[in-house]
């Protein structure tokens, strides 16, 4: 298991990091390269699907435009993101260590789990007035919450029969139970809902501009520039949401990383 | 954060422990309350075990050694009779910690790395980190892991964990151990060399042990008093002096001893008295 040679594991293991690297980008440049012949030489129609080229072109014309819609989408979800993800923590510490609170908020957090979130969002667009971002942040905090919440509870739970026992055998007060035990135990859970939680502040935060308030975040763009038929550009808007998709992924996917290191599953 | 709720261990060099038994099992019932009905692990247990002593329980799986186990342990209360450790109720010996515990998992912290794990009870309990790090090092030299102290329980295979385990036992110099069977993962050089380390350990501290086997063998090189145990339900079988002269310079030579084939005969024999055990009771590790 563990104790091969380590040079072998080790190179193996590289091989296979390599792979996992090169072959999504494989796919993707021929994936750019069907596309380019399909519009340019079958020639499909531009505003059916404007070639890679054109996307490309937009994007670098619009740069400016392009970084301050990211950084304001990216700021609602960021913001959403921690105060969804600190609120779903400290609510599953609570459920996990007070019974009637875990059975007060399975209803609630099970409700908001099956309503579209972003479904609120005309709502709290008109509660808040329409220069607020308050709405959308308010939105991605939600949709962050359940999964944090729920993966929280998850790994409070997963506390193993042997390390109670031996915090038994220590006489361990309880706040050394869950420095302890309780809390390294869940701490992988949490970072697994908070990567969940990521990439559902980003779709939620963005989707919640279509629906009224302050123009100028990507999903504001995105739905301008296809209403004045600027489809090109309305698709370099879609490649930098794609971005800030993948920035808030593996950020908090680094973040579990880090706070797993050491602990290898082999 | 929530204030302390268990008293914490009293000063344990105030009470003379040495003069009490270690053990003392009186009128021991256990039965537990499952879904499919009560299941009677325990009836009748009385057992005691002097200070310095080395007990080994051995019988076939699901007898009740490690419900026995935990019960002096404090882990699971008796539903009937008295668990009484050096004197004290099993409770307070435990606040006291007054023992040391090898379960049959090793049970690490996997968050932890291994020197880490070993100094686990020595840090909740408030040593010094100066004091810590020199038991440590003298621990993990004892079962032989010096050069692992910085690596992490999931790159150690299943018997190097298990000494972690049986290091973080002793961290604490225990008058009493308890082991449900510490070495059933280990190779059988492994364990022959942590057994005479064990021995030797006992005989430095005198410490006494309640060590849990499957190995006839096991026991007998080990024990100066086997029980057999028989399930269904659980109870002593029969409690076997061993007639072994030991000598820590030789502990090896034991092995060839006339005494030691005569202390496994005895154990066979009490062990197939009990029920018709098959062939299965020499060092299989049902676990
Ligand atoms: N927590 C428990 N709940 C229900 N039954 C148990 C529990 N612990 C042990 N038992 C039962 O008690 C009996 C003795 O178990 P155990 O002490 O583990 O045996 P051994 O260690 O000798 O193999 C078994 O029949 C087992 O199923
Ligand atoms: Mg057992």
């Amino acid at each position: 298991m563990v104790l091969t040679l380590p040079g072998k594991s080790r190179s193996a293991a590289r091989t296979e990091t390599t792979l996992r690297i090169i072959a999504p980008i494989a796919v993707g440049i021929l994936v750019l390269v069907g596309w380019q012949f399909l519009v340019s030489v079958i020639g499909v129609s531009d505003y059916l699907l404007p070639s890679p080229a054109a996307i490309v072109e937009e994007f670098i014309e619009f740069f400016p435009s392009m970084v301050s819609a990211t950084l304001i989408t990216g700021w609602n979800a960021l913001l959403g993101l921690i105060i969804g993800s600190i609120l779903g923590i400290l609510l599953a510490a609570i459920a996990a260590g007070w019974r009637p609170i875990d059975h007060m908020s399975a209803p609630v957090v099970a409700s908001l789990a099956v309503i579209p979130i972003v479904a609120l969002a005309p709502v709290l667009n008109s509660m808040f007035g329409a220069d607020s971002q308050f709405g959308r942040q308010a939105i991605a905090g939600l949709a962050s919450f359940v999964p944090v919440f729920i993966n929280t509870l998850r790994g409070f739970r997963q506390t193993l029969p042997v390390h109670r026992d031996l915090m038994k055998v220590y006489a361990a007060s309880s706040a050394q139970i869950v420095r302890t035990v309780t809390l390294p135990t869940a701490v992988p859970f949490v970072f697994t809902g908070i990567r969940i939680a990521s990439s559902l502040a980003v779709i939620s935060a963005l989707v919640a501009e279509y629906f009224g308030g302050p123009r100028g975040g990507l999903g504001g763009l995105i739905s301008t520039s296809a209403a004045s038929s600027a489809y090109a550009r309305a698709w370099a808007y879609v490649v930098a949401s794609i971005v800030l998709g993948l920035v808030f992924f593996l950020a908090t996917l680094a973040l579990e990383r880090l706070a797993t290191r050491g602990r290898r599953r082999s | 954060m929530t204030q302390v709720p268990e008293p914490q261990p009293t000063d344990s060099s105030a009470t003379p422990t040495r003069s009490a038994d270690a053990v003392v099992v009186r009128g021991v019932d256990k039965t537990f309350d499952t879904r499919s009905g009560q299941v009677q692990a325990l009836t009748a247990i009385g057992l005691t075990v002097s200070a310095g002593e080395f007990v080994s329980l051995i019988g076939p799986s699901g007898c009740g050694k490690s419900t026995l186990m935990r019960l002096i342990a404090d882990l699971d209360q008796p539903t009937a009779g008295s668990v009484t450790v050096f004197g004290k109720t099993a409770s307070r010996a435990r606040l006291d910690q007054d023992y040391g515990i090898a379960f049959q998992q090793a049970g690490l912290l996997p968050w932890r790395t291994v020197a880490a794990n070993v100094g686990l009870p020595l840090e909740l309990h408030g040593a010094t980190s100066r004091d810590r790090n020199a038991r440590i090092e003298e621990l993990l030299d004892m079962v032989g892991l010096s050069d692992f102290a910085d690596r992490y329980p999931d790159q150690l295979s299943g018997g190097m964990q298990q000494r972690v385990a049986i290091a973080r036992s002793l961290a604490e110099k225990p008058d009493l151990l308890l082991m449900d069977e510490p070495f059933g993962a280990l190779d059988e050089m492994t364990r022959e060399r942590m057994q005479t380390e064990l021995l030797r350990i006992c005989a430095e501290t005198g410490a006494a042990v309640v060590f849990v086997t499957h190995s006839i063998p096991e026991a007998v090189y080990l024990s100066d008093r086997v029980v057999v145990m028989s399930p269904r339900p659980g109870r002593i079988q029969q409690i076997v002096p061993m007639a072994l002269t030991r000598d820590p310079e030789h502990a090896e030579a034991l092995r060839e001893d006339r005494a030691f084939f005569d202390g496994v005969t005895a154990v066979r024999e009490a062990l197939h008295t009990g029920s018709p055990v098959p062939t299965g009771a020499r060092g299989v590790e049902n676990r």
